[in-house]
């Protein structure tokens, strides 16, 4: 169901959305978002041995978040504005959740707007890759 | 690693100086493919039906993904796919890239059969002292997306981490 202004309110919580991306899942976002840093598909790349793994795209992550919000709009509202920052590494086949939570709501200029604070927590809890969003309903 | 990395005049030189002007296309088969890549069931990214239920002229473009750029054998990179030579770049001498951070906003739909012009431009630079790495060089790239009708849809800034 699309999302709709009055449907939700600040402080409520993001349905959450996990992922265990392995290695065919990144190659397949590296074919779909064109890029081939072999960090993240070669292990014999220098970079990759030095951390000791491949590690997931930091744009992987950005995009699930993108995934993340979309799905909790379901078209209903758009995004005005997506960012995030990549504060800790990802390893594949290893659970991330993303998740998040309506900070703000308010009306401005005629538009209705929410704020949005996202996260991407590995297995240990840690969020690796904090977000905010800002999404727009007509 | 860096021990003494420095940022020089001549690095200063290329901020605010913008790109060529590059294309990047949004067609379907792209949509899918990048909405295939992050894992999407969602079939307004894959379906142009659902997309047209959902009020988008046709396939929209999945949150963050601005296009592919247009593949052309030498002038474009190997590993990023973009432009290799579109502007000024900076001779670090750092062998070492993370991705730092991204924001994006909108200002209007991206949707297959869109033809995207693209120029990007250094808007920061500076330095971090990292604990195993030695001193880093983060720079703040801009970049500016324009339909095929002249609007501006999209700016994104994304910092890249180099040690």
């Amino acid at each position: 169901m699309p999302m709709q202004w009055n449907n939700f309110k600040e402080g409520d919580a993001i349905p959450e959305l996990k992922k265990q991306p392995g290695v065919s899942q990144l190659v397949k976002y590296s074919a779909g978002g064109g890029d081939f840093n072999p960090l993240h598909h070669d292990y014999n790349f220098p970079q990759s041995k030095a951390i000791g793994s491949i590690i997931v795209h930091g744009r992987f992550k950005y995009a699930s978040l993108g995934e993340l919000v979309s799905g909790w709009l379901d078209h209903g509202g758009r995004i005005v504005k997506l960012g995030c920052q990549y504060r800790g590494m990802d390893l594949p086949d290893k659970e991330m959740t993303l998740g998040g939570t309506v900070k703000r709501k308010w009306e401005e200029d005629g538009k209705k707007l929410a704020e949005l604070e996202l996260y991407v927590n590995n297995e240990a809890g840690k969020n690796t890759t904090p977000g905010s969003a800002i999404v727009r309903f007509d | 690693m860096a021990e003494n990395f420095e940022i020089t005049d001549e690095m200063r030189a290329v901020i605010g100086v913008e790109s060529q002007p590059w294309t990047h296309e949004v067609t379907s088969t792209s949509v899918r493919a990048f909405a295939r890549g992050v894992g999407y069931t969602d079939l307004v990214y894959f379906d142009e039906v659902a997309a047209r239920a959902a009020g988008y002229r046709n396939l929209p473009a999945p949150p963050t993904y601005l296009g592919t750029p247009i593949f052309i054998p030498g002038e474009s990179s190997d590993t990023f796919s973009g432009p290799k030579d579109s502007g000024p770049s900076i001779d670090h001498g750092l062998p070492n890239l993370l991705d730092g951070g991204t924001e994006t906003e909108y200002f209007d739909d991206i949707c297959a059969g869109d033809t995207l012009t693209v120029t990007s431009q250094i808007v920061d630079l500076s330095t971090r002292e990292g604990r195993s790495t030695g001193t880093m060089l983060i720079t703040t790239n801009e970049t500016r997306v324009v339909n095929q009708d002249g609007k501006l849809v999209a700016v994104q800034h994304g910092q890249a981490i180099f040690y």
